[in-house]
């Protein structure tokens, strides 16, 4: 027991910090701006298939660098020639617009890369057990994913508090209007901000391709899981984005350990219901079963009771 | 008898700011009632709370004897209290015509009816023809109401407040941002829409609210210090050294 | 006060040019019904059914969305939740008629699938409709990924992988109408859509119907002239999931199968470009869409694997060019057809119209290449392109359609404009008068 609560603890940090290094740029990128970009996975799938083929070329290393600098570029062109273009018609004319990208992004990296599965591997370098406890062992490239991850954490920090950029970007998630008559460049600042938010993207996909693998429909699968994320955390909240990081991946990570059923929950305190009916499988079906479900659950929660989630200060 | 509006002790407070702090105001029905004070006395607040914008902090608000606080702006307007904004708040991409049926609907009893069509609705349209006639728009009656000029705007947004038929309406800041000319034109309108209705108007153009007014009430800092006819408003040295001492812009 | 005599009038005159848009309104209708009961006799290919079916249920799913987006103001990412859940309670019911246990004649199981969207739609709009813009999305987007995840839980209802499969000849016959051929059902789904169409037209002419577009311009207005925004936009939402519904128990007879995939993200999706390429502002729009997604999606779908790439280029494009949609640029043309001048127009927009085909050859040959160097089985480089096989070893392809595909850029950027000029000169009022 202890084993599967340790080992399930160490895996939903390092999801824990992948999510956060997806949440991080988009909330602030809706923060800034007030889009909601879903096109965001869609430039961590083009991280993993970037590196993918430029590791063929260059290496791993090198890819790692890149790989998040050309989804960078290319998040700052669909803001400057895109998104720019679409702003004057508001909120949900963006929203639409992303959603676009999102789709043809998917497409184009079928289109390129094809329908199955990538080998994108574990570099040789790190493929060995960091170190091994009752009959587990954990791998040491979680290990440097989770060491990349805290440095990106501190870097990010360090920028936002420490810089000049970082005191803009941080005063025109308050106060957008007061920033651009102080004479800032805020579209400049949008572009920076967003070609940032996809690079971070693009970089969790480089170092997640391997373990959650590389293929089309990868976007997707993280897509959502991010939005909850963000929207949990409170849209624009940084604090946010990182406890409910932190929650889902470890409310994830747990429920796909544990299997009980409803039926058998109910059983333990008396109650039996009779198999049978339309929605029979109701009872039946397991905590592991829930678990992909939750997120979504608890998206349309949150956004029902509390728009403005844990840690933020605005809705929409 | 009973006053159209009647404010007992309210209070609101935004955080740990006060804006209205203890204010009591009763308005007789069928009178003129003129809002006046310095900028930030909080006149603004007071119509977003009686039209329920804004739930009060503490206090009641009664409508013709009924008491409608914590209510919401739909419930409120439904009692016969309708409103216009200071700035302009219509529906911009429907046509000047749909922008008064729309609000003439509710009070001839369709509510959410999606069983009558609303070109059938004889007397919703002819509600609208009449507000839209009264307004000097009959010409622009397809026109978006996005692109109308801004004085055109503004008296649409008179018309939206008043095609409903409420009996009480509150006009907040009706000629802001008009030339002379078109200024004495909204008074004119105004006079005319309103007659034999309760209206509290908040404005910062003396003549328009010495013109207009039976009763002028003065707020300053979120109480009301003087309420009374123009004349003796004009005499009060309360109202002198507080609000008219201060040099005023013609609006 | 007397009504004076000239407003009398001018009464007497707007009842009768109402009484004539109302004429002009019922004669749009019954053409519509006479194109559609004559299509199947006219358009004798085999395929021209069943795609005209599958664009008929689109054009019904298309419009009942645009009561959200362009009516209401919502955009919505879970429209698909009402259009599969009528859908499958369309086919278990149709399933259940066909084993006997209750009577129901194939031509009314629209109204089956209708009153499914109407119930969830009512569940979960109670809730989602508090509010509008983002949180709407979002909610919306939670609610089809919930429901699109429940289903491959709750396997009895939903059929698994499988999804449900149904038979609707095993159902009661109605006036000698067994639905054996898709002609049977073409004449069902055209007479449903048809139906559904007016319906929706008529509801955005309702009072609540015309709020709709109050609340969407402004909420806060809307409020202060007596209507709460939350009930409006339940109101409508739950219309929308009515006629989802009604699309989704049409997909049941047509298809006779359905799977979670019918509710998932991608089908809601499919449903937001279509509209949005229509164009959300008309009412013509999402059925033009539909028509329009539809016959790429059956035609291209044949020749290429990447079909909903090029629906999806077609896609950002109209949001970055036109966001008016289809239907918005045409009644951009209405002062120049009024003035009788579409006939000036018709030399420059060719013009431009063939140089932008030359592009899209251009790109479509090239990104052909691509898909077919990178995924073709290893040893296939030959590929039948434009009715000719091009070899993708050969560097003579790639040249030429780049060069198209540049030159015919190139071009657009000089006719373009050009087009752009010829459509600001035909708009111009006509000066007499």
């Amino acid at each position: 027991m202890l084993e599967l609560v340790l080992f399930s603890l160490l895996n939903g940090l390092v999801f824990a910090t992948l999510l956060f290094m997806l949440s991080s740029g988009l909330t602030l990128i809706f923060g800034m701006m007030g889009v909601l970009n879903f096109a965001h996975a869609g430039f961590y799938m083009l991280g993993a298939y970037f590196a993918y083929t430029l590791t063929g070329y260059l290496g791993f290393w090198p890819a790692l660098v890149v790989a998040p600098l050309l989804v960078g570029l290319l998040g700052a062109a669909v803001e400057r020639y895109g998104l720019r273009r679409v702003h004057r018609f508001g909120h949900l004319a963006e929203l639409i617009f992303t959603f676009g990208v999102a789709v043809v992004i998917e497409e184009v990296v079928q289109l390129a890369w094809g329908r199955t599965a990538k080998s994108y591997e574990v570099p040789a370098l790190l493929d060995f057990p960091l170190f091994r406890l009752f009959r587990t062992s954990f791998p040491a490239y979680k290990a440097f994913m989770l060491l990349v991850s805290v440095g990106i954490f501190v870097f990010l920090f360090a920028i936002l508090t420490r810089t000049r950029a970082g005191l803009i970007i941080q005063a025109s998630l308050t106060h957008p209007g007061m920033v651009a008559m102080l004479g800032h460049d805020v579209p400049r600042v949008f572009m920076l901000v967003f070609g940032t938010g996809s690079a971070l993207a693009g970089l969790a996909g480089v170092i997640a391709g391997p373990v959650l693998g590389t293929f089309p429909g990868m976007a997707q699968v993280l897509g959502t899981i991010v939005f909850v994320v963000v929207v949990i955390g409170g849209l624009g909240s940084l604090t946010g984005a990182f406890a409910a990081s932190l929650l889902i991946a470890i409310v994830q990570t747990f429920a796909v350990a544990l299997d009980v059923s409803l039926s058998s929950a109910l059983a333990t305190v008396g109650l039996r219901m009779s198999a049978g009916g339309m929605l029979q499988d109701l009872w039946k079906v397991t905590i592991a079963q829930v678990a992909p479900i939750m997120p979504y659950l608890l998206l349309v929660l949150i956004l029902v009771v509390r728009p403005t989630g844990l840690f933020g200060t605005r809705e929409t | 008898m009973t006053p159209a509006i009647e404010l007992v002790d309210v209070h609101k407070a935004f955080g740990r700011t006060p804006i209205i702090w203890g204010l009591s105001l009763a308005i007789e029905a069928g009178t003129r009632q003129a809002l006046i004070g310095p900028n930030g006395a909080g006149k603004s607040t007071l119509f977003n709370l009686i039209t329920g914008k804004y739930p009060v902090s503490r206090g009641r608000i009664r409508l013709k004897g009924e008491d409608i606080t914590g209510l919401r702006p739909y419930a409120i307007n439904r009692r016969g209290l309708s409103r216009s904004f200071q700035v302009t708040n219509l529906f911009p991409r429907l046509s000047v015509f749909e922008n008064l049926r729309c609000s003439a609907l509710w009070s001839r009893g369709y509510g959410y009816s999606f069983w009558h069509l609303v070109d059938n609705a004889r007397d919703v349209r002819e509600r609208a023809e009449t507000v839209m006639e009264q307004l000097n728009l009959t010409a622009r009656r397809h026109v978006p109401a996005g692109v109308l000029s801004y004085a055109e705007q503004r008296a649409l947004e008179i018309g939206i407040t008043i095609a409903g038929g409420a009996d009480v309406i509150l006009l907040d800041e009706p000629t802001s941002g008009m030339s002379r000319s078109e200024t004495e034109h909204v008074v004119q309108l105004i006079r005319q829409v309103t007659a034999g209705k309760t209206l509290v108007m908040v404005e910062h153009d003396m003549s328009v609210v010495f013109d207009l007014a039976d009763r002028i009430a003065v707020l300053v800092y979120g109480k009301i210090i003087a309420h009374d006819t123009p004349e003796r408003i004009r005499a009060n040295a309360a109202v002198q050294e507080a609000y008219l001492g201060v040099p005023q812009g013609a609006g | 006060m007397s009504t004076p005599a000239p407003a009398t009038v001018r009464a007497l005159e707007l009842e009768k040019t109402a009484r004539a848009q109302r004429l002009r309104r019922y004669g749009v209708w019954i053409a519509a019904a006479a194109i559609l009961v004559g299509l199947p006799h006219v358009l004798r290919t085999p395929v021209a059914i069943p795609v005209m079916n599958q664009m008929g249920i689109a054009v019904v799913f298309a419009l009942s969305y645009n009561m959200l987006l362009g009516q209401g103001g919502m955009l919505s990412f879970g429209h698909a939740v009402y259009f599969g859940l009528g859908g499958f309670i369309a086919a278990h019911v149709l399933n259940l008629a066909g084993r006997g246990v209750l009577y129901l004649p194939v031509p009314l199981l629209p109204l089956v699938g209708g009153l499914g969207g109407l119930v969830f739609a009512a569940l979960f709009g109670s809730f989602s409709t508090t509010r509008a813009g983002t949180v709407f999305a979002m909610i919306s987007l939670g609610v089809g990924e919930l429901m699109a995840s429940s289903a491959l839980i709750l396997d009895k209802f939903f059929g698994g992988e499988e999804g449900i499969t149904t038979n609707r000849a095993k159902a009661p016959a109605l006036l000698g109408l067994d639905f054996t051929t898709d002609r049977h059902v073409y004449y069902l789904i055209a007479f449903w859509a048809l139906a559904a169409a007016a319906m929706m037209s008529a509801f955005s002419r309702t009072p609540v119907g015309r709020m709709a577009n109050a609340v969407r311009d402004n909420p806060e207005r809307a409020e202060f002239v007596g209507y709460s925004q939350r009930w409006v936009r339940f109101v409508s939402f739950c219309a929308a999931g009515l006629f989802a519904g009604v699309a989704g128990g049409l997909f049941a007879v047509n298809y006779e199968i359905l799977t979670a995939e019918n509710m998932g993200l991608s089908a809601s999706g499919s449903v937001l470009l279509m509209t949005y390429i229509g164009g959300v502002g008309y009412f013509i729009g999402p059925i033009l869409g539909a028509v329009i997604f539809t016959f790429l999606q059956s035609m291209l779908s044949d020749y290429t694997g990447m079909w909903l790439l090029y629906l999806g280029i077609l896609f950002l494009a109209t949001v970055l060019f036109v966001p008016a949609g289809f239907a918005g640029v045409l009644m951009l043309h209405a002062p120049a057809w009024r003035a009788r001048r579409l006939g000036r127009l018709l030399g420059p927009y060719l013009l431009a119209g063939l140089l932008g085909l030359v592009v899209a050859v251009g790109v479509v040959g090239l990104l052909e290449m691509i898909h077919v160097v990178v995924s073709a089985p290893t040893g296939r480089t030959a590929k039948r392109l434009f009715w000719m096989t091009v070899d993708v070893r050969t560097l003579w392809p790639w040249l030429a359609f780049a060069t198209l595909a540049v030159a015919g850029a190139v071009g657009l950027r000089w006719a373009a404009p050009q087009a752009a000029k010829a459509f600001t000169e035909a708009s111009r009022p006509v000066e007499t008068r």
